[in-house]
């Protein structure tokens, strides 16, 4: 099933898929946001965006939008 | 390379990894900010004294997380690594990295290095290796790297001998490439690319081809050619990703063989903060008393040194009266410069102060946590998260908050906030709200604890706010900007900021305002001037007429010296003007002599106190040392026969400057920072008129 970082809850951890090229802006990639790479949600603001993320070491805030569109598979 | 030229060095690197600590380290004092041609951005240049008798002239870039820029500030450390013939063109660059967060630094390193410009990597913050758990073979590193690398720590001053050793040595630097692109990903297509740019390192030109920007350097035929790699965008966007995606692989394998971790060792001080600071609900109410806390001491703090300021600038021009011979020079001096200077340096204080606590909150790494908590909210209106810093800077005053606005990467979400900023009440609007203030409304209390005149100039506050939140709304739906909103920021460890880093900011920022408004500012006070000295006929023959009109004892009285200065306000130019517009402005309830304030307004809204208090100083015969505000109130409207200043007009006049951009720095400000006149003039007539209607519905409703 194609699960993005949009669906994990707080504390949970993926791995990033395949990253679609169109959507996903470059800065994400430089980032850190890599294929393979885990990443854990660490909290997700008030008013349910954006999300905080930590991905290779970095931590990341992203809107809920970008991040619907990295997909991942749950550890 | 000769003793007496400076070698140039470029710092670079990622935001919050000390660039900034290690290049106040290496220069100390010995820097100035300038501009970069055509943008506003600070550029920081210092100079630095290095081992064997060299000297280096340090330019301390725009942090940046790639050269790949998604900002105006990002765009310039790629314009200038790019210009071979710009004069900040560096001999060395020095990437400056966090040794925690060195992966993603590397990124930024594997870039520059592929320029083959010589690079040195200053690994900072060595000092809290063993306190994380790190450890690292540098000397394996210089090897994988082919570059030189220098532990240091700038904020403990560790390393930074060892570094300028190296920057020393520059020209001993291996400039190779670092990661092999065109093999990785298409090795024909980057061939083609080396054939049409022989002269150029492959990656610069793939930088060219990447990136939208048309380079003014280069020749047309290469701009042609350009041209023809840029048309196939799939493709390079495509090599783009693969690239980035290869230079984490390389280093990775890198870090693999060089560099240790003991996670263990993390400590769980960020998880605690963060937990509270970006609760629902306390992450508010701590914001919310942060900005409590800010705007008391912008009000409270600031006023001290604005009174002593006030008063230093009023007796200057008073000591310089007596001192200079009597003559139109020492009257532009005394009445034009002097106050002109006067009202740029009131402005100071609240500017330093609002920026000190700006400074302090980016550096703890706090303000990224407000962007967090505020980006869905101001996204409603048109804007990001990262508008916040703007708004609460607009409070001081508009034009380093619209300069802040530079960071947000959406064009529209910059624009539109570039576009209400303006409406935040600023801290040139305040002596106009205090006068107008005390005039009408009546100082009462309220419930027993509030003040009346308290409570009014909190709502004009919020007026202000709700104003610019609003706007955004109408803004986001009418504008028609292309510019996809790109939002990414990096949420950095807490840290204690460094008072020497806060130092330096507040001063650039305030510098950056006292060169950019100030010099408005003064040219307009001087025009200002101009136009009140000067007149048609009748305003010289004023003291003839006058000394007609009155009786002979108190000729040279100070009444009469008064009543001479109010009668010549208005036979002279502005005085005129004044008149013109009445027509316009009788439906706001305003006369002449408030138009004359209204014009004087566009130099720094708070000439309006100081222009009435010129125009209304006639009449006064028996006392001299009535103030501003008795003058105002005595004043009579000649049509009624009651006070001028009452309730309906003073509250048409604050509703009048709440709204109304009256601000020639400010337009100024929005005319660089867009490029273009439509958006300042925009502000100019879309606020003009609302502040125009607005005002005159509260005139016709309380009247």
């Amino acid at each position: 099933m194609d699960i993005s970082i949009a669906n994990l809850k707080v504390g949970e951890h993926g791995v990033i898929q395949e990253i679609s090229l169109e959507n996903i802006p470059l800065t994400l990639l430089e980032m850190g946001c890599l294929p393979g790479e885990d990443v854990e949600l660490m909290q997700i603001a008030p008013l349910k965006d954006p999300l905080y993320i930590k991905v290779n070491g970095t931590h990341l805030a992203i809107r809920k939008e970008t991040a619907s569109k990295i997909l991942i598979s749950k550890k | 390379m000769s003793n007496n030229k400076a070698i140039k060095v470029a710092l670079i690197g990622n935001p919050n990894t000390g660039k900034t600590s290690l290049f106040n380290q290496l220069t100390g004092l010995n820097q100035k900010v300038g501009n970069y041609p055509g943008i506003t951005v600070d550029k920081k240049v210092g100079v630095s004294q290095l081992p064997k008798n060299l000297v280096a002239s340090i330019i301390d870039l725009p942090g940046t997380y790639s050269i790949n820029p998604t900002s105006l500030d990002e765009n310039i450390v790629l314009k200038t690594l790019l210009n071979t013939s710009s004069e900040d063109f560096p001999d060395v660059i020095v990437v400056v990295a966090d040794i925690e967060n060195i992966k993603r630094n590397l990124l930024l390193f594997s870039q520059i290095k592929d320029l083959q410009i010589p690079t040195i990597l200053a690994l900072n913050m060595a000092d809290q290796m063993d306190k994380k758990g790190i450890s690292i073979d540098v000397g394996l590193l210089k090897k994988e790297l082919k570059s030189e690398v220098v532990l240091i720590s700038a904020r403990k001053k560790q390393g930074i001998e060892e570094l300028k050793m190296a920057i020393a040595n520059y020209d001993r630097s291996n400039i190779d490439a670092l990661a092999n692109i065109s093999e990785r990903i298409d090795a024909d297509y980057f061939k083609s690319i080396k054939h049409s740019f022989p002269d150029f390192p492959l990656y610069k030109s793939w930088l060219y081809i990447t990136q939208i920007e048309d380079f003014a350097n280069l020749s047309d035929k290469q701009k042609e050619e350009i041209r023809v790699y840029k048309k196939d965008k799939e493709k390079v966007k495509k090599y783009q990703h693969k690239e980035t995606i290869f230079r984490y692989q390389q280093i990775n394998n890198i870090l693999k063989k060089t560099y240790k971790i003991d996670r263990s060792k993390g400590n769980d001080l960020r998880a605690k903060l963060d937990s509270v600071l970006t609760h629902k609900i306390w992450g508010y109410v701590i914001f919310a008393l942060i900005l409590m806390v800010i705007f008391q001491s912008i009000f409270d703090w600031a006023s001290y040194p604005m009174d002593l300021i006030d008063e230093f600038f009023a007796n200057l021009s008073m000591r310089v009266k007596d001192l200079l011979p009597a003559g139109k020079l020492t009257n532009l001096i005394v009445e034009g410069i002097i106050p002109g200077i006067g009202g740029i340096v009131i402005f100071i204080p609240q500017i330093a102060i609002l920026f000190l606590f700006v400074a302090v909150l980016e550096e703890t790494g706090y303000m990224s946590r407000v962007v967090f908590l505020m980006d869905k909210i101001m996204r409603r209106f048109g804007m990001s998260g990262k508008s916040v810093v703007p708004l609460i800077s607009g409070t001081a005053c508009a034009i380093p908050a619209i300069m802040a606005a530079r960071n947000i990467s959406g064009w529209k979400e910059r624009l539109i906030t570039i576009l209400v900023v303006p409406f935040t009440t600023c801290s040139a609007r305040l002596p106009v709200y205090a006068i107008i203030i005390a005039l009408i409304i009546p100082e009462q209390r309220v419930l027993g604890i509030f003040g009346l005149q308290g409570l009014t100039l909190l709502a004009l506050y919020l007026l202000g706010f709700i104003s610019a939140i609003l706007s955004g709304l109408l803004l986001q739906h009418v504008l028609k900007v292309k510019g996809e909103s790109l939002f990414v920021i990096e949420m950095p460890d807490y840290k204690l900021p460094s008072l020497k880093n806060i130092f330096y900011t507040v001063v650039e920022k305030t510098k950056a305002f006292v060169f950019v408004a100030g010099k408005i500012i003064l040219a307009i006070s001087i025009i200002l001037w101009f136009l009140a000295s000067h007149g048609p006929q009748k305003f010289d023959d004023a003291e003839n007429y006058l000394q007609n009109k009155t009786e002979e004892s108190s000729i040279g009285s100070d009444a009469y010296n008064s009543q001479l200065a109010a009668y010549k306000l208005e036979q002279s130019y502005i005085g005129i003007m004044g008149k013109s517009i009445e027509p316009i402005i009788k439906p706001l309830g305003y006369d002449w002599k408030i138009g004359i304030a209204l014009i004087s307004s566009f130099a720094a809204r708070e000439v309006f106190v100081g222009t009435l208090a010129t125009i209304y100083s006639v009449g006064n015969d028996d006392e001299n040392n009535t103030t501003i505000k008795q003058r105002m109130a005595a004043e009579i409207n000649p049509e009624t026969g009651k006070p001028l200043f009452n309730f309906p007009v003073g509250m048409s006049l604050l509703v009048f400057y709440a709204f109304s951009m009256q601000c020639i720095s400010t337009l100024a400000i929005v005319k660089r920072e867009t490029n273009t006149w439509k958006w300042p003039l925009l502000q100019l007539f879309g606020m003009g008129l609302l502040a125009y209607v607005a005002a005159f519905l509260t005139y016709t409703i309380l009247s």
